[in-house]
């Protein structure tokens, strides 16, 4: 068995497993940034990375939201139209949580 | 539109703050659910805690848990630095739009500003960027509050998990995508602009109905972003 084989198995295994977890996360975190800063930024990039916020949005809850099925689309159909009306985001969330909880109270 | 240098003052960390309230309920759900589900796992607190303030990034510490190793090997700790690796790869991505605002800090703010970074924080803070704002306090203050909630919020689940009532009776599953659908609309500028949107979206249904994991998030990510760089 090697040294770090020994300490990976040993009480420091969970540190190190951690501690690496942190350092890699915190890479990714820093690497754009040091990236961009080092390129030229063409109007392609530009354009690409102007579409990213509303793309994360699509890609982390459209597959969350069909998985919940009916309630959940109504729900958050319900907070979209809120905030295109209001503009108020505090609102449209607690409109949205409370149709949601609604629609699940009334059994569906 | 404002194209003045970026700054930071400290006006802009409180506005930051305040802006950042909507996020809390999400924020405060998934760090409950991350400590309670760290609890049950049998992790020891100094464990979640790392988890949660070292790694700070939420899908990846629930994938951590799930191929959490009560005794490591260098292949395990190998394995599960590659799957973090993975899941927070979509940050390059975040990281790379910041760089003009932060093109002019001195580096530790700015590293530790990074080290904070969340979808959630940056989301509200590229809304501001979009209106105009350029105070980097604005991007400090929404990230050090939401990082203050998150620890907490992991706290109390960890040591009171059970005693949370039923979150699904208040739509509370639900809060992290109703409160991104919020951040969509001031993002709307027209049709042909969202057409990127639409690809991130089936693209991460097709990667999430196929691949398991939170790995549909990165893949829908860098897709509209390719699509957005082809599309003139």
């Amino acid at each position: 068995m090697t040294s770090f084989e020994a300490i990976a198995a040993g009480p420091w295994g969970a540190a190190l497993a951690i501690a690496a977890m942190a350092a890699v996360t915190f890479f990714c975190r820093i690497a754009g940034v040091v990236v961009m800063s080092r390129v030229r930024i063409t109007p392609r990039m530009e354009r690409g990375l102007r579409a990213l916020p509303g793309s994360i949005i699509m890609a982390t809850i459209l597959p969350v939201v069909l998985d919940n099925g009916l309630p959940a689309m109504i729900a958050l159909t319900v907070t979209v139209l809120t905030m295109i009306f209001t503009r108020f985001d505090l609102a449209a969330l607690f409109v949205g949580l409370g149709t949601l909880s609604l629609i699940r109270a009334l059994g569906f | 539109m404002s194209t003045s240098r970026p700054f930071f003052s400290l006006a802009g960390l409180r506005h930051g703050a305040r802006s950042a309230v909507p996020a809390f309920p999400g924020f405060i759900m998934f760090a409950l659910a991350f400590g309670t589900a760290a609890a049950q796992k049998g992790l020891s607190f100094g464990e979640a805690m790392g988890l949660t303030g070292l790694v700070y990034a939420g899908a990846s510490q629930m994938v951590a848990l799930e191929i959490w190793q009560q005794v490591w090997s260098p292949a395990t700790i190998l394995t599960i630095v590659t799957v973090t690796a993975i899941v927070n790869s979509r940050m390059i991505l975040l990281g790379a739009t910041l760089q003009p605002w932060l093109r002019y800090e001195p580096k530790p703010r700015a590293a530790l500003n990074l080290f904070l970074l969340t979808e959630a924080g940056w989301l509200i803070s590229t809304r501001y960027y979009n209106e105009g704002g350029r105070d980097v306090g604005f991007l400090l203050g929404c990230a050090a509050i939401l990082y203050v909630v998150w620890l907490l919020a992991t706290l109390a689940g960890y040591f009171a998990g059970a005693l949370v009532p039923e979150p699904r009776r208040f739509g509370l599953d639900l809060v992290m995508p109703i409160f991104f659908g919020i951040m969509l609309v001031p993002l709307w500028k027209g049709a042909k602009p969202a057409l990127p949107w639409l690809v991130a979206g089936l693209v991460s249904l097709a990667v999430h109905a196929l691949v398991p994991g939170y790995l549909f998030i990165a893949a829908g990510a860098l897709a509209g972003v390719i699509a957005g760089m082809l599309i003139e």
